[in-house]
């Protein structure tokens, strides 16, 4: 398109000290021979040293999403209440009153299997600065995490040391970590997963933007200073791993959670009092792509004077402040004459603020730096800035490549699905079966986890972790009026149901999400993802996420629930060995009213048991009960109806909504089947003191015990209503063309479960608690 | 819609009791604090920054809220007894002052000397935040009308309580260990030496001490639990509200003779 456009931008003279540019660095720099030539063309010339690293980080999978953009645009964004959806650092809805959440969810990877504890803080840490960026005090966070088999070596000290770092993170800057979710699987052994999800709450009114806009305006960097870590962080996320994988380490960013607690208010405050044209964080790429980017969507040009940056190391040249990845640290436009305010501000929560440069009309991207200039040197030179980078902005943002890289179906997939789970021996005991099943890491109680997770601090949380969704009271201010609003979050994905059906997998991911929030008693009103897969250059996993991209559309179109931002995270392989294909999504739900929040634990004894939706478990294949027994994800998975659980969640909320109420308790099927449902139901309350059992028949006759028990299919939730109060809710679901069955009733200090009188599981709610509670004791222990 | 919530319309002591939370670069559990102050017992509440030289004026309680003050990079509250504000809180504990600190606002009273002892490790070396119970072992302003047992959560990494021997004879025998650890029945157990921490003493802390009080008249308060985060029903309890009610109480009842003597606000 412009590859005729020669010479029209002028070349800076090569910064001394710096490399000689050409093809083969262009490679080291994990630029391809047509993207090498792509950027030679677009610019009429050859990259100096520093703009090689800026285009590599800007043309990165990480910032420039090249795989993934052409599928991208398939998903459904918008909505009545979609206030921003993808493309700002944050996705926007509208939750009444003047009120809108903003919420995102972002992968950190890479940095957390090289180095788990801090990159797993950082990663808390960029997706809380990409909210508070956008004006919205964070009130919750929730993570996703994936480790490799659970007696593979690092196992242990990964899961440690991530846990610590998302706690030590989020517990240090008052965010509560409300929820998320934890599992286990051999295709994780090289590459783990940790996907942070944060959400905050702004005024309608108040949301701000990453916007580079007005001439002359000032760019204000504010927080930590600039040193050499992470450099380069972006390309990483954008490289598969080798054995030798842990020796990147020094790319890692080490956060620092209390400077990330002054930058937030400090924000706040600068926020309030309405100050800016717009501000980004410097994330993945730091100040280039923050910088890069803001200027991007105004269409603006900036002009950066290095020398102004604050660093902590000495020597730095152009190429590592450009492309650190410091933490804590974010980039202000201010309105004209409110610099000298924001400065204030700053002092007075005793951050460092530095005008760096201004905005420009040129659409061009312009450094500055003068050679041999240091700040922290014992004597520094007199400064004369030279041109260092001389870039368009639009060949850095719109001009990246975007690939349709070619699609190819799985060879092997056919013969994994054809595997017969009615092949697998039948357990001795079927009590015996549960307990096991009950107490595995990918089953048991998360108690371990969420322990060490601040997930009261703010004192607003109502639902804590354990049940389908957490619930948090927020508190909003407008003009002396005050409302509470409460949010609900669930985040859910089955890997192993994508690996087997990439369509129907991330489908149910979106209608499990989607009906854990209602499970909660609220309406889903947006959705964010995190899409992690395995190398895109490979026909088999593009076709994965092209696969997925679709379920994930098809789900959201049924449910009529938009999704407002997300994140990709590809090239999660070792070795050549790609993890389970992972779309990762996290939802936000509205709860109406106060009295309609639900939980997920059996509330009192003499109630009934129903279950709402689908009779059948089956078919068994990927369910943790096939992995368990065969060590592989294979079988025929089950598959979504949509229409039915359209329908089982509206007439679910409704029940919740009714009053009186007559649903007094509700916990979706998911992970182990009904016979785990059940035992989460008894055993998974906060007061050991309150666990409640229940005496039960399994719906369905006509079906294999282990597929009764322990099949996975989607559509099915377990609730609890009052006696005499059966018919009216079978009432309000049959007019809403939903299925209920009288499983049984609550009671009694055990679980009971049976088919046709014939007793299958009978386990007590002490020895239940007890194996749930231990599921990770052989791989942390106590 | 869902109104502002925190009206509750149960009884309320009619107060004129002014409180003044403090807030410190890194305090983060200061919006419960308020809230619980100002919404749920409607008491009026001020802010006090850390780096005020005086306590706002009337100031009857003066709350220290949870955090990780200065980012607790000595040793939490290391840095935070040095602040200027910190000075004016010890004037007000002087003056028989009510103070109470929470979680890092406790580490703080004992890093500044107003309470003896201090705040290390927890024992198994990760932070826990969950529900435990306490028992009052004590009188004074916080603990009269107190429930025999209160279940209120804990949240943080250094809370195991430790001090000399002498000085826990001494706590013991002026009877100034304010809260036990114990179980829901209210027994406080004996922490055994090898698994020094137990369902019942989540940290290991020495004689299950899970707060402590002191100043002239009992008036200084610190504990690891948060109250703030379980006065209202909607959190899984509202255990914690009785504390705040004992000192809405206290303040009552000794602001009248403060006036007289003219020593009321520390202005």
């Amino acid at each position: 398109m412009s590859t005729d456009v020669k010479a029209t931008v002028p070349s800076p003279a090569p910064f001394p000290g710096d490399p000689a540019v050409d093809l083969a660095l262009a490679r080291s720099h994990k630029l391809s021979a047509e993207e090498w030539a792509r950027a030679c063309a677009h610019l009429g010339r050859e990259p100096q040293f520093a703009e090689l690293g800026v285009i590599s980080v800007m043309w990165s999978e990480h910032c420039s999403y090249k795989s993934s953009r052409v599928h991208l645009g398939r998903l459904p964004t918008t909505g009545p209440r979609v206030i921003q959806g993808p493309g700002e650092n944050a996705g926007v809805v509208d939750i009444g009153d003047g009120f809108a959440a903003v919420f995102k969810m972002e992968s950190h990877n890479h940095p957390s299997f090289i180095e788990p504890y801090q990159g797993a803080a950082t990663g808390v840490g960029g997706i809380l600065r990409d909210v508070f960026t956008m004006g919205a005090r964070p009130i919750a966070n929730l993570d996703s995490l994936r480790f490799g088999r659970p007696d593979h070596p690092r196992t242990a000290a990964l899961l440690r040391g991530v846990v610590a770092g998302v706690g030590g993170y989020g517990n240090c800057i008052g965010v509560p970590t409300v929820g998320g979710e934890l599992s286990f699987d051999k295709a994780y052994d090289g590459n783990i997963l940790v996907n942070a999800f944060t959400c905050g709450v702004v005024r309608a009114d108040r949301i701000f933007y990453g916007r580079a806009s007005g001439v002359g305006n000032p760019v204000i960097y504010v927080g930590a200073r600039t040193g050499r870590d992470g450099i380069h962080g972006a390309t990483m996320a954008s490289d598969e791993f080798s054995a030798e994988g842990p020796s990147k380490r020094p790319t890692v960013q080490v956060g620092d959670p209390f400077m990330e607690k002054l930058l937030l208010e400090a924000c706040l405050e600068i926020f309030a009092e309405d100050l800016l044209v717009g501000i980004q964080d410097m994330g993945a790429a730091g100040l280039t792509s923050s910088s890069v980017e803001m200027a991007g969507r105004s269409g603006s040009g900036l002009l950066l004077d290095l020398d102004r940056v604050p660093r902590r190391a000495k020597g730095l040249t152009p190429y590592e402040m450009l492309l650190s990845e410091s933490q804590e640290r974010m980039l202000l436009v201010a309105k004209p004459g409110c610099e000298a305010r924001v400065e204030e501000i700053c002092r007075k929560w005793e951050l460092e603020a530095a005008i760096i440069g201004q905005v420009t009309d040129t659409g061009r991207w312009v450094i500055q730096a003068t050679p041999g200039y240091d700040p922290l040197a014992d004597a520094p030179i007199a400064r004369a800035p030279v041109t260092v980078c001389d870039l368009p902005v639009d060949f850095l943002t719109d001009a990246a490549p975007k690939y349709d890289r070619p699609q190819r179906e799985d060879a092997g997939l056919p013969g994994r699905r054809a595997f017969d789970a009615a092949t697998i021996a039948a357990p001795q005991s079927w009590s015996a079966e549960l307990l096991a099943m009950a107490g595995s890491p990918n089953l048991g109680s998360r108690q371990w986890v969420w322990r060490q997770y601040d997930h009261i601090v703010r004192g607003g949380t109502e639902v804590r972790p354990g049940s389908d969704a957490a619930v948090v009271r927020v508190p909003c201010e407008r003009d002396g009026v005050r409302v509470e609003k409460l949010l609900a979050f669930a985040v859910d994905c089955n890997g192993r149901l994508c690996e087997l059906d990439a369509f129907q997998g991330a489908a149910m991911a979106i209608a499990e999400v989607c009906r854990n929030v209602v499970c909660g008693g609220a309406e889903p009103v947006g959705i964010t993802d995190c899409l992690n897969f395995g190398n895109p250059e490979r026909p088999e996993i593009m076709r994965q996420f092209a696969q997925a991209i679709d379920g994930m559309a098809a789900a959201c179109k049924a449910l009529g629930v938009p999704i407002v931002s997300g994140n990709v995270s590809l090239y999660n392989e070792t070795d050549g060995r790609a993890i389970l294909p992972t779309p990762t999504v996290g939802a936000v739900g509205l709860v109406r009213d106060a009295g309609d929040v639900t939980r997920a634990g059996f509330p009192e004894a003499g109630l009934s048991v129903l279950l709402l939706g689908g009779r059948r478990g089956g078919p068994l294949g990927g369910s943790e009960y096939v992995v368990r027994h065969t060590g592989e994800v294979q079988g025929e998975p089950p598959g979504i109806d949509l229409a039915a659980e359209v329908r089982l969640q509206a007439v679910l909320l409704e029940l919740l909504r009714a009053r009186p109420r007559h649903v007094l308790s509700a916990h979706d099927v998911s992970e182990g089947g009904l016979a785990i449902a059940l035992a989460e139901c008894c055993a998974a309350v906060d007061d050991p003191a309150r666990m409640v059992g229940a005496m039960v028949s399994l719906p369905e006759e006509d079906e294999g015990l282990a597929a009764g028990l322990f099949g996975e299919a989607p559509g099915r939730v377990v609730v609890t209503v009052r006696p005499g109060d059966e018919a009216e809710v079978a009432r309000i679901a049959g007019a809403g063309g939903v299925g209920v069955t009288l499983l049984g009733s609550t009671g009694g200090g055990r679980l009971s479960i049976a088919r046709q009188g014939a007793l299958l599981v009978d386990v007590g709610l002490a020895e239940l608690r007890e194996a749930r509670e231990r599921c990770l004791e052989a791989i942390v222990g106590r | 819609m869902n109104h502002w919530p925190w009206r509750d319309n149960r009884v309320t002591p009619s107060t004129d009791m002014h409180a003044t939370v403090i807030l410190f670069p890194g305090s983060n559990a200061d919006a419960e604090m308020v809230r619980t102050l100002r919404d749920v017992l409607q008491v009026r509440t001020s802010i006090a920054w850390h780096r005020d030289a005086e306590l706002p004026a009337g100031t009857d309680l003066c709350a220290i809220p949870g955090g990780f003050s200065y980012g607790d990079y000595l040793r939490a509250g290391a840095i935070a007894r040095v602040s200027p504000i910190v000075a004016a809180i010890r004037r007000h504990a002087e003056r028989g002052g009510l103070v109470l600190g929470v979680c890092n606002g406790f580490q703080i009273l004992t890093e500044a000397g107003l309470l003896p002892g201090a705040l290390t490790r927890n024992a198994h070396l990760r932070f826990e935040c969950r529900d435990v119970h306490v028992t009052p072992q004590a009188e004074g302003p916080f603990l009269t009308g107190l429930p025999r047992v209160l279940r209120l959560p804990i949240a943080h990494a250094e809370g195991r309580y430790q001090a000399s021997p002498e000085t826990l004879r001494a706590l013991e025998e002026s009877r100034s260990i304010a809260f036990q650890y114990c179980d829901r029945e209210g027994r406080i157990g004996r922490t055994p030496d090898e698994a020094p921490w137990t369902e019942a003493n989540p940290n290991g802390s020495t004689l299950s001490i899970a707060g402590i009080q002191g100043g002239p008249r009992r008036n200084v308060l610190g504990l690891m639990p948060h109250p703030e985060r379980m006065s209202e029903d909607f959190q899984g309890g509202a255990d914690g509200r009785s504390l705040f009610d004992a000192a809405v109480r206290s303040a009552a009842e000794t602001m009248a003779p403060a006036e007289i003597t003219g020593d009321a606000g520390g202005a």
